[in-house]
């Protein structure tokens, strides 16, 4: 069997706002169109990874909550209506997501293995987060590769920053392990905000961008300071600054996602590309790719 | 119609395993005979509405309040998905989340009502509802709790909440879905081998559940956020759900309490209490934090300078006239719990078997906030305000003046009114007239002038007996 291989990382953020403006047919709701520099950042995504080939798509969302370890889904389809608990005027959403289960019970073994306390989720009436189909849809709107959808350990709220990091990076390097076994191509989106303070208050129309900002100026330095790591390949900073960054900018790099992406690509020292950043009830979003395709063999 | 009240209230835990599992531990089949127990005594109170605060339904735009009259779906639990799944059909009072609404925004709260097929109905909503109300007999509300909310907040919603029930007269039941030490073990364990997480937790839930056997549940939402430091996981801003609880209960001190059952659910402290509103005799204990009416946080985070129209949150009086101390001749009556004088005059002056007081109006003791908003800014500019708030405010300064001489509100004979506004505030300064003095009988009369010393709206000038 071929070694299998992880050919694109991507930072691939889900607030609902950005399937409610692109009106996509399985949204009940409609917008007028709104937030379009990360729907544009998307639309560049996708098509930056339109002739790369791969099998399935990866993705740790933070809306998938967990105290009890990671979990993974474990049955081959999920389907239901996802309405957001948080944005139900913006968010209905009909889904219908395929997985995969034997690279999802590879990574769990793994994980398992390397003293990570794992579950598999096998109960058919469970409804999958609205992260995880935010960034599904955003990624990928045809749903046609299988995913593996991996739970947000909330280790961070029970111990520590760094202790969230450490079984990050232990789960990733296993996520990369179990991947490169499995023979599959693969991209893992890592399903996450940067700063993450919202305004409390919602305009009248939603979509109103004449009151789209960012929460404070401190809140757009850490922002922009974090992509500038990227940009510049230096992520080993990333992950080095990621406690003061979670802390200081309440980001939502808490649920371990980030740090997990940046763990399976194994801390990558080549440039990202950013294709959009922009904010969302204030709070910072970057969509970024890390083209693993066109480092291999460096 | 009678007011409503309050006729029972309960703190439950949120976990699914009382209603999946109780058979697999002894202290789950406990919690789950206690929550069997309290829907009995919810039964057999004549309750017409269930009021749910559930801590397992977090929101950032405020507050959220189930308004789908009949929200039905299957619930899974995100990290106890293996115990099965719990199918829900519920019985809501949609009218009632509506009014509420429409409460909490006259108090300066953001909140909406939330009536979405397959809205999922969060894990502690459903364990309390499908457990409390089997039958679905007595319909309920459900509201979420806000993640950004600290006490004032909190409390703002429960009182909205609470004035509506009495102004419905509905007989309501007000339920906390909640965990008391939030810490779970981190891994999984044996049904067999569940308890409390650590020594330290169970010391905190026994002295939790001490001061609630005792009624003291305004004592218990004081410590709420040494509570958060000591025995919670920081998953969200503080220990929100005794500060409402308690001004649902009118921050009392000597309810009658009741512990049905205390145990572990996956090393969380989990607890079933039964709170009557019958005083227990221990005493109601006075409270340290100011009382609120109207939510003043922040909320203009979109625009910088928050519109005149959006403004009906308390603010200080600004640059108003200089505070005094008050005079003390013969007679005078003073307190530290009403508003200091703006000139040399004492808050009232008893003369015989009657007392006089000077005008009263709503600034707040300590702060000189004015609850309601002030008319005009430092500037003089309008600003929006609420008269039915600044109205309630000066009564309780009179009730405040009235006790520290020994009388009360229910001995007051005459009032004059002065208004600022005839035309823009004599109905909403009416309509708290009649739930308060109007219910006393004083005689009344109200005129109207062209200012007062403060950015205020309305004053009283009284005359009460001992």
């Amino acid at each position: 069997m071929a070694k299998g291989e992880i050919v694109a990382g991507c930072l691939a953020p889900h607030p609902p706002h950005i399937v409610y403006a692109e009106n996509p047919s399985q949204n009940e709701p409609v917008a007028e169109g709104g937030w379009e520099q990360l729907r544009w950042g998307y639309e560049r995504l996708r098509e930056s990874l339109k002739d790369v080939d791969y099998d399935a798509i990866v993705v740790l969302s933070p809306h998938w909550q967990t105290y009890i370890g990671t979990h993974f889904l474990g049955l081959d389809n999920f389907q239901s209506l996802s309405v957001d608990p948080i944005f139900p005027n913006l968010f209905r959403y009909h889904y219908d997501l395929n997985i995969d289960v034997e690279l999802a019970k590879q990574i769990h073994d793994k994980a398992h293995d390397a003293g990570l306390t794992v579950k598999m989720m096998t109960n058919p009436d469970f409804r999958v987060d609205y992260g995880t189909i935010t960034t599904g849809h955003m990624f990928r709107p045809e749903w046609d590769k299988p995913l593996v959808v991996i739970s947000s350990n909330r280790s961070r709220d029970y111990y520590s920053v760094e202790v969230m990091q450490e079984m990050m990076i232990e789960l990733g390097k296993v996520t990369r392990e179990a991947i490169l076994e499995s023979g599959k191509k693969v991209v893992v989106l890592a399903s996450n905000s940067l700063s993450h303070r919202h305004f409390t208050t919602e305009s009248k129309i939603p979509e109103d961008m004449s009151k789209e900002h960012i929460t404070s100026h401190a809140m757009h330095l850490w922002d922009m300071r974090m992509i500038d790591y990227m940009k510049s390949g230096q992520c080993q900073r990333l992950i080095d600054e990621m406690p003061e960054f979670t802390e200081q900018a309440i980001a939502e790099t808490d649920g371990g996602a980030f740090t997990w992406l940046l763990s399976t690509l194994e801390v990558p020292d080549y440039p990202a590309i950013l294709h959009g950043y922009g904010t969302i009830i204030g709070t910072g979003n970057a969509i970024v790719e890390w083209p693993v395709y066109q480092h291999k063999g460096e | 119609m009678s007011d409503g009240e309050i006729v029972e209230s309960f703190v439950v835990p949120v976990h699914p395993h009382t209603v999946l599992a109780p058979q697999q531990n002894e202290g789950w089949s406990k919690l789950r005979a206690a929550y069997d127990h309290a829907a009995e005594i919810i039964s057999n109170s004549g309750a017409d509405l269930l009021i749910i605060y559930s801590t397992t339904w977090p929101s950032i735009i405020g507050h959220q309040m189930i308004s789908d009259p009949n929200p039905e779906w299957v619930m899974v639990d995100h990290d106890f998905h293996d115990l099965g799944s719990i199918n829900y059909s519920f019985n809501i009072d949609a009218e009632f989340a509506a009014l509420w609404n429409a409460e909490n925004h006259s108090r300066g709260l953001q909140s909406r009502c939330v009536n979405y097929r397959g809205f999922p109905i969060d894990v502690g909503s459903v364990v309390a509802l499908t457990l409390l109300n089997p039958d679905n007999k007595i319909p309920a509300v459900i509201v979420s709790s806000n993640v950004y909310a600290d006490r004032s907040e909190t409390t703002v919603l429960a009182k909205a909440c609470r004035d509506l029930v009495k102004k419905t007269g509905r007989k309501a039941v007000a339920i906390t879905a909640m965990s008391l030490s939030n810490r779970m073990f981190t891994e999984h364990i044996e049904a067999k081998d569940d308890r409390i997480h650590s020594l330290k937790d169970d010391e905190w839930n026994r002295k939790i559940l001490e001061f609630l056997t005792e009624g003291r549940l305004e004592d218990v939402g004081q410590l709420s956020r040494t509570i958060q430091q000591q025995i919670r996981v920081q998953k969200v801003v503080n220990f929100k759900p005794m500060w409402w609880l308690s001004a649902m209960n009118e921050n009392r001190n000597d309810l009658t309490g009741e512990v049905l059952a205390y145990e572990a659910i996956h090393g969380a402290g989990c607890a079933v209490v039964h709170l009557n509103p019958t005083p227990s005799g221990v005493g109601n204990k006075e409270y340290d934090e100011d009382e609120v009416e109207v939510f003043a946080g922040e909320r203009g985070v979109l625009d910088n300078i928050v519109s005149s129209e959006e403004t009906t949150t308390l603010s200080t009086a600004g640059s108003g006239p200089e505070l005094w101390n008050p005079t003390n001749a013969e007679g005078s009556v003073n307190t530290d719990a009403a508003p200091k004088p703006v000139g040399a005059y004492p808050h009232a002056r008893r003369v015989g078997d009657l007392l006089y007081l000077s005008g009263v109006g709503p600034r707040q003791p300590g702060t000189n906030a004015i609850p309601g908003g002030p008319i005009h800014d430092g500037d003089r500019k309008p600003l929006n305000y609420d008269i039915k708030a600044q109205t309630q405010a000066v009564i309780d300064n009179i009730s405040r003046i009235l006790e520290e001489a020994g009388s009360s509100i229910e001995n007051v004979l005459d009032v004059t009114s002065f208004l600022i506004d005839m035309d823009r505030d004599f109905k909403g300064y009416n309509e708290v007239w009649a739930d308060t003095l109007g219910k006393v009988g004083p005689t009344r009369t109200t005129l109207a002038i062209r200012a007062l010393p403060t950015p205020i709206a309305v004053e009283m000038k009284v005359i009460a007996k001992i």
